[in-house]
C-alpha cells in the first residue's frame, strides 16, 4: 500500500524519469494491487479502481458514450470504444490521459485484442461490418459485413477466427482472421450479445440478451451443443438478460453476467449446470479477472458500481463506487 | 430468381468480394442454389386526408410499410447466411373498397402471410375471406378489444397493443404518480368511446377515480385557420370550468379533434393524459434504451423521418415473419405460423425484453411506452404490479377474463 502511494507520488512529482526506481519500490508491494479500468457510459468518463485499496483513485475523461474496453498485453494502453464519437480512443495506462485514436467507422461499442495486441476487432452497429484494426499502423486493414447489428467480439486463443454476434440476426458468425471472411453461422437465441472462448478453444459461449440463454457452441463443427438456462426463485424470467462471460482458465468454470438479474451465474463449464447465483449491483453488465483470477469484478450499470468477487470462496467481497452506469471493464496484466 | 447478393449493403465495392466471399464457403451447402422466397403481404388503406391538430402528426405516404421494408431488409441480412429472401407485396385500399377480395387476391398469389394496417371491421372480413385458404394476418393497425376478445380469430395475430393495454399502461403510472382523481373528457365518435371505456376500466383496476366525465362534442370545422388559437385559447378553459377537484385531466380522443388543444389550456393549472399530454404508445420517435438508437437510425436511413408507433408495429410483424423463417428453415406459412405460435417463440423489438404471444387470444406482449412527445417519460408495467405469469401481463386483458375462444 506505501510503496503504491510513493510510487503515484513519485509519478506526480519527480516526472517521467523515476518511474523505474519507483517501480521497483513497487515490486515489493502485495501481489495484488492491479489496476481495474472501469467505462462510465453516461459520465464519458474511466474510472481508475486501484484493486489493493479496493477504491477509485481517478476519473480519465474520455469521448461519448464509453463502453467497450480493452487493455494491451504490456498494460500500457487502453482502447475504449467511445460510441457517440464514432472513434476508439487510446488512453495511456502511465499518463492517464487520451493519446489518440484509431478509425473505427461508425458507433463502435464492442472490441476484441489479439494475444499480441496488434490487431483490433471491433462491431460497427449501424452498418453491419466488422472492422479489423492495425494497432501500430492506427488503420484499418478489413471490413467485413456479417449480420444486422453486429455485437459481440471474441479472438479465439490461436487468434485464427473472431466470434461476432449479430442482434437482429441472432447468430454468431466466425471470421477467419487471415482471409477476412466469414467461414460459418450459428443461430442462437435472441439477441446475442457477447462471445467468449473456453481458454483451450474447444467451446465458445455465446449470451443472448433477450433470448435468457448461453449457446454452448462447438468451433469445429460449427454446432450449438448445449444450451445454458437460468431461473432465480422469485425473479420473472424476463428480467434475466445474459451479458458479458468469462472463464477461468483452468476450463472449470464460467461466469455469466446477467443483466438486469442483478446476478452473476457460476455454471461448471463441463457439465453447462448453474451452480451457484451470486447477488452483486444492479444491471450487471461485463465481467473481467485480475490476471491471477483471485478477483471477479463486475460492472453495474444501474447501481454506479462494480462487484469484486473472491473466486475461490464465490463470494461478492466488495461493492466500489465508480462513474455513471459502469459499462465495459479491464484489468492490468500487472 | 435474382443472385442472393443483390441486397448486399451500400458499399459497392465491397459487395462484389462479399458474393465471392458467400461462394466460396461451404459452410452452408444450399447456398449454392437460389434463395428461398417469402413474400408478405401488406393491405392498407389510401392516405387520410384529415389534417391532425399538430403538423408535427401529419401523415406520411409510407405509414407503418416503412417499418415493414426495414424489417424485410434485415430479415434478408439473415436471409443472407441462412439463403432465404423476403418480400413484399404492397396493396392499398380506398375505405370504401372491399378487403375480403383484396385479401383474397393475395391468397391467389400463393401469399399466406399478409400484414393488415385496416380499421377493425376490415380485420375481420379478410380474416374470415382468407380463413379457408389457411392464410394468416397480422393485425398492425387496429387496437380494439373485441377483436382479441368476442371477435377473437385464429388467423389473426395482433401486433398492435389494445386500447386496454395502452389504458392499463397509463394507469399505471398515474398511480405510481398518486395522481388518482381524474378528470376524463371524452370525444363523441364511437371509437372515442372505446378508448373512454378502457381508461374508465383501468382507473378501476388501479386505484384511480374518474370525478366526472365530459363529452367534447366534434363539431367539425377546418383545423388550419389563421388566427385559430386565439378562440381556442378562450374556448379550452371555459369547458374544463368548474370541474369537480381532480389531480390530471385525462383525455379519449381517438378521433384527434381536441385532445391536443387541452395542455397549458385547462381552467384548472392540471396536466394532461391519455390521446395528449402523457400518451401511451408502443413506440415513439424519442425511444432510446435497449439498443433503439439503433433501430431509430436505421429507420431514418432508410425512410428519411422519425419512426413512429405504426411503423414499429409493422417493424415487428415482419420481424416476427422473419423469425419463423429463420428458426424453421422454412418458407412454409404453415411452419411459420406453427412456430409463431409455439410457446418457445420469442422476438426482441428493443423494448427491454422479449415480447411473447397470449396464446389465449394470439396478442403480442409488450411494455407501453408514456411519451411526452418530446421524450420517453416512463415505461410500463410499472414496478410492482406483480404477476403469476408476465408481469405483461398486466396490461390489458388477461387470460381469466377473455371471452375469446380460438377454434
Amino acid at each position: 500500500m506505501q510503496a503504491q502511494l510513493i510510487r503515484r507520488r513519485a509519478r506526480r512529482r519527480l516526472g517521467f524519469g523515476l518511474i523505474a526506481l519507483a517501480m521497483s519500490l513497487g515490486a515489493g508491494s502485495p501481489s495484488f494491487a492491479y489496476t481495474a479500468y472501469v467505462t462510465n457510459e453516461r459520465d464519458n468518463t474511466v474510472s481508475v479502481v486501484d484493486l489493493g485499496k479496493m477504491q477509485t483513485v481517478k476519473t480519465i475523461q474520455v469521448g461519448q458514450r464509453p463502453r467497450g474496453i480493452v487493455i494491451s498485453p504490456d498494460g500500457k494502453f487502453l482502447y475504449i470504444c467511445a460510441g457517440d464519437d464514432d472513434i476508439v480512443q487510446i488512453v495511456d495506462t502511465t499518463t492517464q490521459e487520451v493519446v489518440g485514436d484509431l478509425p473505427s467507422g461508425p458507433d463502435p461499442e464492442l472490441l476484441a485484442l489479439n494475444k499480441t495486441g496488434d490487431l483490433l476487432y471491433l462491431s460497427n452497429e449501424n452498418d453491419a461490418l466488422v472492422t479489423i484494426i492495425d494497432v501500430k499502423e492506427r488503420k484499418a486493414l478489413a471490413q467485413i459485413p456479417v449480420g444486422v447489428e453486429p455485437e459481440g467480439m471474441g479472438v479465439s486463443p490461436d487468434g485464427r477466427i473472431v466470434v461476432n454476434t449479430s442482434e437482429t440476426t441472432n447468430m454468431a458468425h466466425f471470421i477467419d482472421t487471415e482471409k477476412h471472411e466469414v467461414v460459418a453461422n450459428v443461430l442462437v437465441d435472441s439477441r446475442p450479445r457477447y462471445a467468449e472462448w473456453k481458454s483451450d478453444g474447444s467451446e465458445v459461449w455465446v449470451s443472448a440478451e433477450v433470448g435468457g440463454t448461453v449457446s454452448v457452441i462447438d468451433p469445429v463443427k460449427h454446432v450449438v451443443i448445449g444450451k445454458i438456462t437460468f431461473s432465480v426463485p422469485g425473479l420473472r424470467s424476463e428480467a434475466i438478460q445474459p451479458v458479458g462471460i468469462r472463464f477461468t482458465k483452468d476450463g472449470k468454470l464460467g461466469f455469466v453476467a446477467l443483466g438486469p438479474a442483478n446476478r452473476i451465474a457460476v455454471v461448471d463449464a463441463q457439465t453447462h449446470q448453474v451452480e451457484k447465483y451470486l447477488l452483486v449491483g444492479q444491471r450487471v453488465w461485463q465481467l473481467a479477472f485480475t490476471p491471477d483470477q483471485k478477483y471477479l469484478i463486475s460492472t453495474n450499470g444501474v447501481s454506479n458500481d462494480i462487484s469484486i468477487i473472491d473466486v475461490s470462496d464465490l463470494k461478492v467481497v466488495k461493492s466500489v463506487q465508480v462513474g455513471s452506469f459502469p459499462w465495459g471493464v479491464a484489468v492490468s496484466p500487472e | 430468381m435474382t443472385s442472393p447478393c443483390r441486397f448486399l449493403p451500400r458499399a459497392r465495392g465491397l459487395a462484389l468480394a462479399i458474393c465471392f466471399v458467400l461462394a466460396l464457403t461451404g459452410a452452408n451447402p444450399a447456398r449454392a442454389a437460389d434463395p428461398t422466397e417469402i413474400r408478405i403481404g401488406y393491405l392498407h388503406l389510401l392516405e387520410s386526408k384529415q389534417q391532425p391538430i399538430s403538423l408535427l402528426d401529419e401523415p406520411n405516404e409510407d405509414d407503418g410499410i416503412a417499418g415493414a421494408a426495414l424489417a424485410i431488409e434485415d430479415n434478408n441480412g439473415t436471409g443472407r447466411f441462412t439463403n432465404q429472401h423476403f418480400s413484399i407485396e404492397d396493396l392499398r385500399l380506398k375505405p370504401t373498397e372491399d378487403a375480403a377480395s383484396a385479401a383474397k387476391s393475395l391468397t391467389d398469389k400463393g401469399i399466406m402471410l399478409i400484414i393488415v394496417d385496416l380499421p377493425a371491421p376490415m380485420v375481420l372480413a379478410a380474416a374470415d375471406a382468407v380463413r379457408s385458404a389457411s392464410a394468416t394476418l397480422f393485425d398492425v393497425g387496429a387496437y380494439d378489444d373485441s377483436l382479441r376478445e368476442e371477435n377473437c380469430r385464429a388467423n389473426v395475430i395482433h401486433i398492435a397493443p389494445t386500447r386496454s393495454m395502452l389504458a392499463d399502461a397509463l394507469a399505471q403510472y398515474l398511480s405510481w404518480k398518486r395522481w388518482q382523481r381524474w378528470l376524463l373528457v371524452t370525444g363523441s365518435h364511437p371509437q372515442d368511446a372505446l378508448f373512454a371505456d378502457a381508461l374508465k376500466r383501468a382507473a378501476k383496476r388501479f386505484g384511480g377515480t374518474i370525478v366526472e366525465e365530459r363529452i367534447y362534442k366534434d363539431t367539425g370545422g377546418a383545423r388550419r385557420t389563421d388566427t385559430g388559437i386565439v378562440q381556442t385559447q378562450r374556448q379550452i378553459p371555459v369547458f374544463t370550468q368548474n370541474a369537480p377537484a381532480y389531480d390530471v385531466l385525462v383525455a379519449a380522443d381517438e378521433s384527434n379533434v381536441f385532445a391536443g388543444y387541452l395542455p397549458y389550456r385547462t381552467w384548472d393549472a392540471r396536466p394532461v393524459a391519455g390521446s395528449a399530454g402523457l400518451v401511451p404508445t408502443s413506440w415513439d420517435p424519442a425511444h432510446d434504451s435497449w439498443g433503439a438508437v439503433q433501430m431509430q437510425n436505421r429507420f431514418i436511413k432508410l425512410a428519411h423521418r422519425r419512426m413512429k408507433a405504426i411503423d414499429m408495429q409493422a417493424w415487428t410483424a415482419a420481424r416476427m415473419i422473419g423469425e419463423g423463417a429463420t428458426r424453421t428453415q422454412s418458407a412454409d406459412a404453415t411452419k411459420i405460423i406453427a412456430f409463431i405460435k409455439s410457446p418457445g417463440f420469442e422476438v426482441a423489438a428493443f423494448k427491454g425484453q422479449k415480447l411473447t404471444l397470449r396464446d389465449w387470444n394470439l396478442q403480442l406482449r409488450q411494455p407501453i411506452l408514456l411519451s411526452d412527445g418530446r421524450n420517453v417519460v416512463s415505461v410500463s408495467p410499472q414496478e410492482g404490479y406483480l404477476h403469476q405469469t408476465s408481469e405483461l401481463d398486466t396490461l390489458g386483458y388477461d387470460r381469466p377474463e377473455t371471452k375469446c375462444k380460438l377454434n
